[in-house]
């Protein structure tokens, strides 16, 4: 009754035998069949988990722990007397009960001392479970049945291997690493491996020394006489090895007949050839001779009836024109009301610098998106200003800049002598800015050495601090950075009243002293009109005048002795004109009728739209870089008359909006009258318009003769040599209007700004008796009005009030985007004003035969549109 | 009726811009050169050279394709206007006109 302990290594093999879960892994199993004799103990990893949830075990046998005490005492040490491999030790029942009498409580057997009792047999076994299947070291079978079927299990497991194998199922879901199982692989490899069969042989042959290299004869045998001397082996035919093609693939290419030629030609060098030829032509007699033939007659008389046909069938109808795509178009124009409403993108205010203030002017920076500047006046009438004078001078008047990334802080300021009423960016060179001031100066400031800073407005680093502050980082010293102008006007020379109005002329020509415009060799913007309310509009050059040169000695010392009262840091650019800037020549404003002059507010004139962007790009030079302006200015002079040559297409003339609600037409020309002194032309044509105040006088940036003049509490579109009306007049509205503009994109549309701060669009192509929308904005009066387009195409409409906020909004698609044709329906519209205008006119001469200035304000009274 | 009215009649249709009369001789050395016009020198050649031209090609097509067909009328239209072209045996019309307007 001893179980032998079977050779085959498997706590695994027993394990199955107990048949206690169906689920094993059964490679181990295999793997025994293949296995070597006295290979190694590859166990088990591979029976790990599922096993171990077992957590009974079977009735019949029982784990239990031994001491090593026990072990020593039992021959049972692990890993000595027993071992994987070896699992089973059979203990005598009655060594067991021995044991436990004589250790009583302390026997490791004593938990199960009566099934020890009750075991029939003389011997048990005790198995190593080396696995801890059942949670113990050691378990102890406790019936007979079960050790035989432990015992008998080893050896049909086996077999039941194979084919337990083929039923597996693995279970466990991520591979482990295992230990490399044999395979039988490296026997394959030992095959393979040469190694010798046998010791290698060893030959040595023997010759007699002197055999060699003796004298060899040879001579003839013949084959066939000798039968042995030779093998023969004659080829037969192989019947099995030979076959018969029966199938072949190939494949056809037709390829057209190629043959190689070559000649040899004689090189020629190239040589170029022209003809010259004219088109042949009749001379007159044969063309006359022609046309008298009969043939021509019959041609003509035959020929022009399938003409006239083709004409008017093409007259009816276009069958080209597609009408389903010029459709959407028109559909899109009338779209929701919601969507032309103006959103708010920004505001500005200033904490200190906007208080009390209002701003009178807007102006974008020509380069820079994102950069606006204002100029803040006080909101004060003449008596408060005078009484309160001492405030004010502790409070200069500043033009502000502001940066879309920073709606705090204003990006920089430029100080000015006194209110600014109207300035502008230079468009050659957008870090010249002149500025018309209430005291009638005009101020010009350099701020080159901030263009930098302000470039990187976008980028959101716009914060400037003064150069010696650069020690502090952090947030509280947000000082910006203050310009000081670099020069102003001489006070006697120049405007004696409130400069309202101050315009750059273009950098594609320049005005004599004559006022001829003449090409500009320099390609930048040197000269500047201004006009003021003391009748007068002037033309400036900022380029050293040649008459002073003689005394510019004096100047120079002047300004010298003046250069060193003034603090640094202020661009040294226009130091020639400093305080000794005369005007190029004046235009004084005659009334036409009455004495007096006229006291202009606003001017326009057709070749300077400097302002707007419509005007092609291209014309323009592009000033990336840096220009070395700083020299450059001082060191240009106004040249002299005779290298010039005139322009032609120049208009010289110029409307201006007067302060009574006139738009005067003048010729800015000098020209000589009788006593021989050079005397501005009076004004040709007084158009009288309307009866306040002119605040806005625009031309338009699609129709060089277009011009919008928006005064109190309408506005008008008169058309150049049109003088008979207005092309359009708004009829007289509610709200008075305090500033408007044209549409940079869209030749139809307009903005108006209202003293109640509401912002109306008129939509010229849909409504001319109203407005398309209007829109409230502030509590206070706009004071001024710019459209302008991004560099990113964003539409924005630049809106400022009284009470010192600039509102930035933006323009929707439906205002911004022009409709198709809109320039040609617009101009037609305007074509159809002039008609009616004409007609009107002449209706009414011959009715009522008055002058027509009379029939002017009867149309206007009569009109409505 | 004579020439000068057809003109003058073709002429006062709406959107016409020119009108040319070729000659259209089969001697090469005649062929092409136009007669009268109401356009200017240079237009008028540059036009007459090309539809001659043309007018050659339109009609060996067409009577290649069938010898008794003859080529009666020829219209151009482009993006801007059309060239309509009448010819004959000795001479040929063509009138310019811009139908949009």
């Amino acid at each position: 009754m001893t179980g032998k302990p079977p050779k085959s290594p498997a706590s695994n093999a027993v394990h199955n035998g107990q048949g206690t879960s169906s689920k094993r892994i059964k490679s181990t199993a295999s793997n025994m069949s293949i296995k070597s004799k006295g290979n190694d103990k590859t166990h088990s990893a591979q029976s790990p988990a599922p096993d171990r949830c077992l957590s009974g075990h079977p009735d019949d046998i029982h784990p239990i722990v031994l001491t090593s005490v026990t072990q020593e005492h039992f021959e049972c040490r692990v890993e000595q007397d027993v071992t994987s491999d070896n699992p089973f030790k059979p203990l005598k029942r009655a060594d067991i009960v021995q044991d436990m009498k004589a250790r009583a409580a302390v026997s490791d057997f004593s938990p199960i001392k009566q099934a020890v009792m009750d075991y029939p047999e003389e011997e048990m076994l005790l198995v190593f479970d080396s696995d801890f299947k059942y949670g113990q070291s050691f378990y102890l079978v406790l019936t007979v049945e079960a050790k035989q079927r432990i015992l008998s299990d080893i050896m049909p497991n086996v077999q039941n291997s194979v084919e337990e194998q083929t039923s597996e199922k693995i279970m466990q879901k991520t591979p482990t690493h295992q230990p490399w199982k044999s395979l039988g692989s490296e026997r394959e490899i030992d095959d393979e491996i040469v190694k010798d069969t046998r010791s290698r042989l060893k030959v040595e042959i023997f010759r007699v020394r002197r055999d060699f290299g003796a004298e060899v004869t040879f001579s003839d045998r013949s084959a066939v006489s000798a039968k042995d001397a030779f093998v023969e082996c004659i080829s037969h035919h192989y019947k099995n090895l030979s076959l018969n093609l029966t199938e072949r693939n190939i494949t056809v290419h037709a390829i057209a007949n190629t043959r190689t030629l070559s000649t040899q030609t004689k090189w020629t060098y190239p040589k170029n050839m022209c003809t010259q030829y004219e088109f042949r032509q009749f001379t007159e007699e044969e063309k006359e001779k022609c046309l008298l033939s009969e043939n021509l007659k019959t041609f003509a008389s035959s020929v022009a009836v399938r003409c006239e046909i083709a004409i008017q069938q093409n007259v009816i109808t276009d069958i080209f024109f597609d009408d389903w795509a010029t459709l959407s178009e028109v559909i899109s124009t009338h779209g929701d009301k919601t969507d032309s409403h103006l959103k708010e993108y920004q505001s500005f205010t200033d904490l200190c610098y906007s208080k009390d203030k209002m701003i009178s002017y807007i102006s974008w920076h020509p380069n820079i998106s994102g950069l606006i500047a204002v100029a803040m006046t006080e909101r004060l009438s003449f008596e408060q200003r005078i009484s309160g004078s001492t405030k004010l001078l502790l409070n200069p008047p500043l033009i502000l800049f502001w940066g879309f990334s920073d709606p705090i802080n204003p990006q920089l300021l430029l100080k000015c002598p006194d209110d600014i009423f109207s300035f502008q960016f230079c468009p050659s060179d957008p870090n010249i800015i002149v500025g018309g001031c209430k005291n009638g100066q005009i101020v010009l400031w350099d701020i080159s050495l901030h263009h930098e800073q302000l470039k990187g407005i976008r980028g959101g680093g716009g914060r400037n601090m003064s150069t010696t502050n650069q020690v502090f980082e952090d947030k509280q010293e947000n000082l910006t950075s203050v310009v000081h102008y670099c020069a102003v006007s001489s006070i006697e020379d120049g405007h004696k009243a409130p400069i309202t109005d101050i315009q750059w002329l273009r950098e594609s020509f320049e005005i004599t002293r004559m006022g001829i415009p003449v090409e500009n060799k320099n390609m930048m913007c040197v000269q500047v009109v201004t006009c003021a309310s003391d009748c007068s509009v002037m033309f400036w050059d900022i380029r050293v005048p040649c008459v002073i040169a003689q005394s510019q000695t004096d100047r120079k010392k002047k300004m010298e002795q003046k250069l060193l009262e003034k603090p640094h840091g202020i661009p040294t650019t226009f130091k020639h004109l400093d305080l000794s800037w005369r005007p190029l020549f004046r235009v004084s404003l005659q009334k036409i009728d009455s004495g007096g002059e006229y006291r202009p507010v606003k001017f326009s004139f057709r070749d300077n739209t400097c302002d707007n962007q419509t005007v092609s790009l291209t014309d323009k030079p592009v000033f990336n870089k840096e220009r070395p302006d700083i020299t450059e200015y001082s060191q240009l002079l106004v040249p002299s008359d005779k290298h010039l040559k005139p322009l032609e297409n120049i208009s010289t003339n110029l409307y201006i909006g007067t302060e009574e609600g006139e738009l005067v037409y003048t010729d800015w020309k000098l020209e000589k009258d009788e006593s021989g002194r050079l005397q501005c032309a009076k004004p040709s044509q007084c158009l009288f318009t309307l009866n306040s105040q002119v605040n806005t006088v625009q031309h338009s940036p699609f129709f060089k003769d277009i011009i919008l003049i928006v005064a109190g509490w309408t506005f008008a579109i008169w058309k150049e040599e049109i003088t008979q009306g207005p092309v359009m007049q708004s009829p007289y509205s509610e709200k008075k209007y305090s500033g408007g503009c044209w549409s940079l994109s869209r030749p139809g549309v307009l903005f108006f700004g209202t003293e109640d701060g509401d912002i109306e669009v008129w939509n010229l192509v849909e409504k001319t008796h109203k407005s398309f929308h209007t829109q409230n904005i502030t509590t206070s009066q706009i004071t001024c009005i710019r459209p302008w387009i991004n560099h990113s195409k964003q539409n924005l409409l630049a809106a400022s009030d009284q009470s010192g906020t600039l509102h930035i909004l933006e323009i929707p698609w439906m205002l911004h985007s022009p409709s198709k044709h809109e320039k040609l329906n617009m101009s037609k519209y305007f074509e159809k004003e002039v008609e009616r205008l004409m007609y009107s006119c002449t209706k009414r001469q011959a009715m009522r035969p008055k002058d027509k200035k009379n029939t002017n304000v009867d149309e206007q009274r009569g009109k409505v549109v | 009726m004579s020439v000068e009215e057809t003109i003058k009649r073709i002429q006062s249709q709406k959107g016409v811009q020119g009108i040319i009369i070729v000659n259209a001789e089969v001697l090469i050395c005649n062929a092409g050169i136009p007669i009268k016009t109401t356009l200017d020198n240079s237009n008028t050649v540059h036009y007459a050279g090309l539809i001659h031209q043309l007018v050659m090609k339109a009609r060996s097509t067409v009577r290649e394709i069938d010898p008794q067909n003859d080529l009666t009328f020829l219209r151009v239209r482009s993006k801007k206007n059309e060239i309509m072209i009448a010819p004959d045996k000795d001479y040929f019309l063509i009138v310019i006109q811009n139908p949009s307007e």
